[in-house]
């Protein structure tokens, strides 16, 4: 075995998406030392995959904007089963994160006066969005991977050395990470490229992996989204919060299929697009719950004047929240009325013009054009639910974004839970990005000041790098495509978007079998870029969060935002009450119910009582929040 | 419907390699990289490949098809004759590392060349005023998903390795573009470093980066050239050159 | 030593490219018309006849400025005596420095070249035979920054070949109200020539491209978007324009010469 390498830092960073750089940058900028790990090249993070924009309440659309209109959509859109602390931090700070943004460089599309653009999206009281054509994550990344260059660029001037302060350590994976005495010691995992070890000593760790999608067989992230950072981060004793909540994003192409799970963007909904089933009915109107029948237009032709005229009329159902959309195409699928594919349509060609089309969706009429050689400027595209995003994560202060139960450990971006609570708004997910990140940066550089150093063992090292070597001495086993293959598929059947306890208990008795098999895992080939032997790994991982989904699934009976139980349809305002905490004990997941903190008074009283009776029980109205 | 194609994957590592055959199954809709990931699969579980997104845009899935730097990803099988054989070899711009997989790290050392944008100071957060037209073209160079096929299929590097020391290629001559056109960075000598340190002058615009972008960016027009021209402007036009002298002219300099 | 896609550390395959279009069609074509126009334009130089026909002049002998122009074709007067030894040089070789000139630092001709003649890609993604290469960045081909001088020489071709082509709408009586074929000709030839000038990327920086801020000036603004759409085109411009002033010329040498007669539409 070649020799270890062996660095030292002050924070390791794991994963260079839109919450990873720009907690790096937090802490660099405050002097630290930082290494950004990541599993693909630098700037490849699924963070560019990102659309529609960055909400923020700047108000350079619409000046009625301001934090506590975000702040009521966020949590209405999460069903009331936020951390109210994030939502209010996330909505008090987003305007200065794009700000921000804007003073590295970035090129935000503008208004006639020269501000930043905001445009509507589902679940946003105003146009809200900060974008670019439909490529806001891409600038995102960009922007934040060149503000590292900036920051390196006055390193290597002052010190002549651009990597003193932050080294990016791409395609690099972290395969576990290392506590001594409680505390974070650092991190230990393998370059992808040779399979050489490394290890990092570090005080504080800050996970910013992103999502778990790759857990699901229809999905719209890429191979990255393997629910690293939420099993590194169960592993090292931290918890995770809600994890049967994830988001299956109602649109994503259903055919052809070598594009399936690949994200429609609602942009197009925002645009004007309608969908329709195999009847050609505009079926939305027939789901709109009880609590948005004031805000959504009852009638198709209400609906088309709100695109002229938004301020007397109601919004199209199309603009529902994700979670309503998806269920709703769901069910028409399952009436069977959905298209010989599984999916239903929707068009945006009836209502735009072709050259108009091509001005404000570019990036979707390039990508049905040239990966599924559909024109959306002439037909209607297949669309179904992909899973998108998970609301669960990492438990976190809100404040410092450090992980309950683990000094050292913070975790910020998708990683994190706690700041959707049950379902995400479309946009929220940059903007949180950003404004965790910072906070996870500054929660490291508080750490670090006071716990500057950190030693891991020989020990440590040792068994770290056991584990690394064991698939490739074990003699034909399993191979790990097939376990994730029926991994995906047992996911996907028993505790996808509908669920009842009866499946949902069947997968946890599978996922547990597919887990013992995978200690099984052997790999052929050796250790140069060898994606058998990465998939091993992540396998692990997405095993273990698989686990928590569905155990946490299990015990919440109703049906909320991300998670929907056919055996108990309906929310329960006694279950807003709880957040579902996971634990490891080295051997399975467990699953413990933890009341959720209760909201101020000051952000209690933004709301409408009326509006909260929907959501809380007669006694927490009565209380009207704490303080 | 289903078809048999036969593939020709380079493997191999820095040291040798050799294209192999092998033939595998497609389905219609397929893309090249879905071709690749069904080889892995079945045939060949330690094939290296470099992908991520799967849906153009990210960059990660460059590679050479039939000759020509592509993604693997917007590349649609059926864009092949049926019967015809497909060749897949790494970037032959770049070092290998192992079959499909190259070493693109030259472009990060290239990006750290560039000095970054430089905002004005006196700008309070929320107060830049940009108008749409001002910043469009910027913009247009800032879709650049950085799969640098551009800079694969650059013959001033991709012919001469020799060139890498002082050339930053196309793609980081739309990024010096970027920021030289943009309504508000403060730094004022882009043009003279592009010609003088980034090698704008070893460009003979014969267009491949441009024939090759996949998001359809016009790198030579509206990048590589306007910046010709604007180094023409401060080094080789001395009716410019004198009017500076006498009175200064809004993007000189 | 090997450089290039054959370097050490590159991926080790021995063919210069695994293109499998006919890559090679378009530089051969490039090379054909251009090695074709190359041959005529230096036999029509040399020739020193035949370029004048009442009321056309051929765009490759226009202005006349010698004391040497046969009777008639010179507009501008005579103002020089090109003769070398006591014997006349002909005044196309002054006059089409400048076109040429223009053509051969034009960014579209630059492309078409350099890949044709000196194979340098021959082809994207087709290895060049060279050892060496430095591009545009000493002399000669530094001088491929002249490109805007030529430019602003163009355009004063430009208005002399069109005023050329108005002198075209009278008869051989030099009567006004005229039109016969060579009026057209002449016509269509320098408005392709204003196209090509006008969609050249230098006149697009000119006019606008320089500017950082288009919303301070909107006027230019307006122009750059409609010079950028032209611009688009302006290898089919460039194409065009050279195929129609070589045609000109050659129309005006059949006329001249007697061979073709220049038919009159009223």
């Amino acid at each position: 075995m070649t020799s270890l390498e062996k660095y030292k830092y002050d924070v390791v960073v794991i994963g260079a998406g839109g919450a990873g750089l720009r907690a790096a940058v937090e802490a660099r900028e405050a002097g630290l030392s930082v290494a950004i790990v990541c599993k693909s090249l630098f700037g490849k993070a699924h963070t560019v995959m990102a659309e529609g924009g960055a909400a923020a309440s700047m108000g350079n659309v619409n000046d009625n904007d301001n934090w506590k209109v975000h702040f009521r959509d966020t949590m209405r859109g999460g069903k009331f089963l936020n951390h109210y602390r994030m939502a209010e931090l996330h909505a008090k700070e987003s305007p200065d994160r794009i700000w921000e943004l804007e003073m590295w460089g970035a090129l935000f599309d503008r208004t006639k006066e020269g501000k930043i653009s905001q445009r509507n999206f589902g679940g946003h009281e105003y146009p809200r969005l900060a974008h670019v054509g439909d490529r806001t994550g891409l600038e995102l990344i960009r922007t934040m991977q060149q503000r590292i260059v900036a920051l390196q660029q006055i390193d290597a001037r002052e010190n002549g050395n651009a990597e003193s302060h932050i080294k990016v350590f791409a395609e690099l994976t972290i395969t576990e990470i290392l506590k001594e005495n409680g505390k974070i010691a650092g991190a230990y995992g393998y370059w992808r490229e040779n399979g050489n070890e490394v290890l990092f000593e570090a005080p504080a760790v800050i996970i910013a992996t992103g999502g778990v999608g790759k857990t699901f067989k229809i999905t719209s992230n890429s191979w990255e989204g393997t629910g690293d950072g939420h099993a590194l981060a169960l592993k090292a004793g931290a918890n995770l919060v809600d994890m049967e909540f994830l988001q299956f994003h109602p649109t994503g192409m259903v055919w052809p299929p070598s594009v399936r799970g690949i994200l429609v963007t609602e942009s197009v909904r925002g645009e004007g697009g309608i969908l329709t089933n195999s009847l050609g009915e505009r079926f939305m109107f027939k789901y709109i719950p009880e609590v948005f029948k004031s805000i959504y237009a009852d009638n198709e032709e209400e609906a088309d004047r709100w695109y002229l005229d938004q301020d007397n009329n109601r919004r199209p159902p199309e603009l529902l929240p994700r979670d309503e959309v998806a269920r709703a195409i769901n069910s028409e699928v399952k009436a069977g009325r959905g298209t010989e594919h599984g999916g239903v349509f929707l068009d945006v060609s009836k209502r735009l013009s072709a050259e108009v089309i091509k001005k404000r969706l570019p990036s979707m009429w390039h990508q049905f054009f040239e990966l599924a050689g559909v024109d959306i400027t002439k037909e209607a595209m297949e669309v179904g639910p992909t899973c998108h995003y998970v609301m669960g994560g990492v438990e976190v202060e809100p404040d410092t974004a450090a992980a309950i139960g683990v000094p050292g450990l913070f975790a910020a971006g998708e990683v994190a839970g706690g700041m959707h609570g049950s379902n995400r708004l479309g946009g929220n997910s940059l903007s949180d990005l950003l404004v965790f990140g910072r906070r996870a940066g500054m929660g490291a550089v508080a750490y670090v000041k006071s716990n500057p150093t950190a030693t891991v063992s020989e020990k440590a090292i040792t068994d770290a790098a056991a584990r690394i070597e064991a698939p490739f001495s074990r003699a034909g086993g399993e191979n790990s495509y097939s376990l994730h293959a029926e991994l995906q598929e047992v996911t996907h059947n028993l505790v996808g978007i509908i669920r009842t306890g009866k499946e949902v208990e069947e997968a946890i008795e599978k996922i547990a079998a597919i887990r013992a098999r995978s200690a099984n895992v052997a790999v052929a080939g050796g250790r140069k870029f060898n994606p058998g032997f990465h998939l091993a790994f992540d396998l692990d991982n997405m095993l273990l969060v698989a686990e928590s989904t569905a155990k946490s699934a299990l015990l919440r009976e109703e049906s909320r935002g991300g998670h929907t139980r056919d055996d108990f349809p309906g929310m329960n305002s006694k279950w807003r009450q709880v957040n579902h905490i996971s634990s490891f004990d080295g051997n399975k997941v467990n699953i413990k119910a933890q009341p959720l903190p209760s909201i101020p008074k000051e952000l209690f009283d933004l709301f409408d009582v009326h509006e909260l009776e929907k959501y809380m029980t007669p006694e927490e109205i009565a209380k009207g929040g704490s303080n | 419907m289903t078809r048999k194609i036969n593939l020709r994957i380079w493997r191999g590592d820095a040291t040798d390699g050799a294209l192999k055959n092998v033939e595998v199954e497609a389905n219609e809709g397929e893309v090249v990289l879905d071709v690749i990931h069904r080889v892995q699969a079945t045939q060949m579980g330690d094939l290296a490949v470099r992908w991520n997104c799967k849906a153009g845009k990210c960059g990660s899935c460059s590679m050479e098809i039939n000759g020509k730097p592509r993604l693997a990803c917007m590349t649609q099988v059926a864009s092949f004759p049926e019967g015809e054989e497909i060749t897949i070899t790494p970037l032959r711009a770049f070092p290998v590392i192992k079959d499909l997989v190259t070493d693109v790290s030259f472009n990060y050392r290239k990006a750290m060349e560039i000095p970054a944008y430089e905002h004005p100071k006196d700008l309070a957060p929320g107060a830049a005023r940009m108008e749409q037209v001002d910043v469009e073209r910027s913009q247009e160079f800032r879709k650049c998903i950085e799969c640098f096929l551009c800079q694969d299929v650059c013959h001033v590097i991709r012919d001469h390795e020799e060139n890498k020391k002082s050339f930053a290629g196309p793609r980081f001559f739309i990024r010096i573009a970027e920021l030289d056109m943009h309504p508000l960075d403060l730094l004022k000598n882009r043009k003279q470093k592009a010609q003088e340190e980034h090698g704008l002058g070893m460009c003979n615009i014969t267009k491949c980066c441009t024939e090759v972008c996949p998001e359809h960016i016009r790198i030579t027009d509206n990048a590589i050239i306007p910046m010709k021209e604007r180094v023409v402007d401060v080094k080789y036009d001395p009716i410019r050159w004198l009017g500076t002298k006498i009175r200064k002219r809004e993007g000189i300099v | 030593m090997a450089t290039g896609v054959f370097s050490a550390s590159r991926a080790k395959i021995k063919e210069r490219t695994l293109r499998t279009d006919r890559w090679w069609v378009q530089p051969a074509i490039t090379f054909g018309v251009l090695f074709s126009f190359i041959i005529y334009a230096t036999l029509r130089a040399f020739e020193n006849a035949n370029y004048f026909a009442e009321p056309l002049i051929s765009p490759f002998y226009s202005p006349c400025l010698s004391t040497e122009c046969v009777p008639g074709s010179s507009l501008m007067g005579q103002p020089f005596n090109f003769t070398l030894f006591g014997s006349a040089i002909s005044p196309a070789l002054f006059i089409l420095i400048f076109p040429l000139g223009f053509r051969m630092t034009c960014y579209y001709y630059r492309k078409a070249y350099y890949r044709a003649f000196w194979f340098s890609p021959p082809a994207c993604a087709v290895a060049e035979p060279h050892e060496k290469y430095t591009g545009e960045t000493r002399a000669p081909l530094i001088l491929q920054n002249a490109h805007r001088w030529f430019f602003y020489a163009g355009l004063v071709f430009n208005v002399i070949l069109t005023y050329d082509a108005i002198l075209a709408f009278r008869n051989q009586e030099k009567q006004w109200g005229h039109v016969s074929v060579g009026t057209l000709v002449l016509l269509f030839s320098s408005f392709m020539l204003w196209m090509y000038s006008l969609s050249c990327h230098t006149c697009r920086h000119t006019i606008g491209g320089r500017l950082k801020h288009f919303s301070k000036h909107p006027i230019r603004y307006r122009l750059w978007t409609r010079i950028s759409i032209l611009n688009h085109s302006h290898q089919q411009f460039a194409w065009v324009s050279l195929f129609a002033v070589a045609f000109a010329d050659i129309y005006v040498r059949q006329v001249s010469s007697g061979a073709w007669t220049n038919f009159y539409l009223f």
